[in-house]
């Protein structure tokens, strides 16, 4: 990105009085150096309310032997240090294979969903770039996913999915013939594959939606220079779009990753209570673990494991892509 | 630019296969509605065998769906406000003032919003129970737990939007009514909410938003008589079978409001959602 330099508009001060220079003016002056903090209370009094102080009793809860006979008196749950801990991580024990099961496949279902959601995103933003009758239409179109209530339209797509009475199967047994017995879509390794598109279905608009503020952006005269030194669509793509919607794709895709990694709603409302071994979410993993059997310590070991492991993908990921605001 | 053939060729095509994409669910959920019941406990049809509506009529009995649609109403509409109101304050004051811990504040309340939901809900569960046993205030299982929950939720994406919407107000009229007296609350009041009018309204509706979406917290702090759409909704699958039409038509009603206002300020909605991720 082309860098404008404007020259420093403060002139030093001649030598020989320093302190004299006058000060540029400022609204209020040192009257109200305490203003902003006043007008920041509210919002920091009610973020460590909710956010700050239950992660630390999280980290707290994790330490301590918190089962459901401690719901209503948790400050007399026994103190058992690491125990939690080991117990999740003990991969050779039940809860430490089906934690480790649970987080590969949230990454290969955050892999898939967030690649693929990017990519039809991307594709559109390319080719609504152009004006054209009926642009404005599809964009809004596009969009409705993304305003729909999580639960009314992912339960649409379980009415969907459904063997007997849903379209897919509808389209692809009686229809087209494809197979000649029907298919479970919300029931073993198939919930997958569903998970995916469903979620991918409510992901992609918000690509598109960012993709397509970066893309205004970017100035048409690139594009037209590019035009007449004979570069063709796919090496303008590569050496004007990418590179310009940069900064833009380092935030997007941490957010889409970090959406679709905690995603809860999409195995909940589709599978309802006991989502599919093929399909356990991390998200639904701990919630499932903690209220059925009320052991609120190994929830809490295994969400500060997943707030850990969280922390260390965003930090590497924030430090590889460093380079992609700066340098272009 | 001239565009080469087989981009004028593939682009209807392509578009045309996502808007397909989008648009068969939500066919689906309009289509559904209006069916009978027999048309979908057989298998599907892409068209009711008669055009009916009885299920939105039927979706009122089945499960209290009123009571549920009154406590989404109450939840996400004091959340809504009350998150705003801070957000503007806040907002306010990373907007217009230099001080020390400004970026520090920022960063903190943005990330804050990329935590695992899943990380607060124990915590929170449990400070609510022994809040309430301890000081009488109940706050699981109730309208008010769940508000103050929301409002922290879309607190963080609130605050960056408003930033967003207020440095785009030229300073040029703070300093005026600075010059005419007025205090920063009264310059805030006055001058800059006013401006930043069409803003707050699409923060308003989009802390709206996501309470009236939100499942997770919803189906642990709610009560049955607190309970809200997102967890209400599955009432109609505890049933010996499902009755989908009016599951369909349940989805519809518990859409419409939602969808519309953020259709309708899309073009706000877009500016500031992307604000921060283009600078």
């Amino acid at each position: 990105m082309a860098t404008v330099t404007t020259p420093p508009d403060v002139t030093p001060p001649p030598a020989g009085r320093p302190a004299t220079a006058p000060k540029p003016r400022r609204v209020g002056g040192t009257r109200f150096r305490l203003t902003p903090y006043l007008l920041l209370i509210p919002a920091l009094v009610l973020e460590l309310a909710v956010h700050v102080l239950p992660i630390l009793a999280g980290i707290w809860m994790s330490t301590r032997g918190l089962t459901q006979f401690f719901v209503r008196n948790w400050s007399e749950a026994p103190f058992v240090g690491l125990g939690n801990y080991r117990i999740v991580l003990d991969l050779d024990g039940p809860a430490g294979r089906d934690l480790l099961h649970s987080l590969v496949v949230t990454t290969f279902y955050t892999v898939l969903s967030v690649g693929l959601a990017w990519l039809l995103g991307m594709t559109a933003a390319v080719l609504l770039q152009k004006d054209f009758r009926g642009r404005g239409l599809l964009r809004t179109l596009f969009l409705t996913p993304y305003a729909l209530p999580a639960y009314a339209a992912i339960i649409t797509w379980t009415f969907l999915l459904q063997r007997d009475t849903g379209l897919l199967n509808h389209v692809l047994v009686d229809q087209l013939g494809v197979t000649q017995d029907r298919p479970f879509w919300l029931i073993g390794g198939n919930s997958f594959w569903s998970l995916v598109v469903v979620s991918v279905w409510r992901t992609w608009p918000f690509a598109l939606l960012c993709l397509t503020a970066g893309l205004q952006t970017v100035p048409g005269e690139l594009y037209e220079a590019a035009s007449i030194d004979g570069a063709g669509f796919w090496r303008q793509l590569r050496s004007i779009t990418l590179p310009m919607l940069r900064p833009v794709n380092q935030v997007l895709i941490l957010v889409l990753f970090l959406w679709t990694f905690n995603d809860f709603n999409t195995p909940y409302v589709l599978f309802g209570r006991s989502a599919p071994y093929e399909a356990d979410l991390i998200s639904v993993h701990i919630y499932q673990a903690s209220f059925t059997t009320w052991n609120f310590g190994l929830g809490s070991a295994m969400s500060v494991l997943l707030l850990a492991f969280l922390l260390v993908v965003t930090g590497t990921y924030l430090v590889l892509t460093r380079r992609w605001r700066s340098d272009d | 630019m001239t565009e080469p053939r087989w981009l004028r060729i593939t682009r209807p095509i392509v578009l045309g296969l996502l808007a397909t994409f989008t648009l068969v669910p939500i066919y689906v959920m309009l289509t559904s509605a209006l069916k009978p019941l027999k048309d979908v406990q057989a298998g599907f049809r892409w068209w009711p065998s008669e055009l009916t509506v009885q299920p939105f009529l039927d979706i009122w009995d089945t499960v209290p769906l009123g009571r549920y649609f009154l406590n989404s109403l109450a939840v996400s509409g004091a959340a809504a406000l009350l998150s705003v109101t801070v957000a503007i304050f806040a907002a306010y004051a990373v907007s217009r003032f230099r001080f020390r811990g400004r970026g520090t504040f920022s960063i903190t309340v943005l990330s804050t919003q990329m935590f695992p939901g899943i990380l607060f809900l124990l915590p929170l569960f449990l400070i609510y129970v022994n809040v309430g046993k301890l000081t009488g205030l109940d706050l699981y299982g109730t309208r008010t737990g769940l508000i103050l929950t929301y409002l922290t939720f879309s607190l963080p994406f609130s605050i960056w939007m408003l930033v967003g919407y207020f440095d785009s107000i030229p300073r040029g009229l703070d300093e005026a009514a600075a010059v005419d007296g007025c205090g920063p609350l009264r310059t805030l009041l006055q001058v800059v909410l006013p401006t930043a009018l069409p803003g707050v309204v699409a923060v308003t509706v989009y802390a709206f938003m996501t309470a009236w979406g939100e499942v997770l917290f919803a189906s642990v702090l709610t009560s049955e008589s607190s309970r809200t759409l997102a967890v209400g909704l599955q009432g109609y699958s505890t049933q010996n079978e499902v009755y989908w039409n009016q599951v369909m038509a349940a989805s519809l009603v518990v859409s419409i409001p939602v969808v519309a206002g953020f259709l309708l300020l899309q073009r706000q909605f877009v500016a500031g959602l992307t604000a921060g991720a283009v600078k």
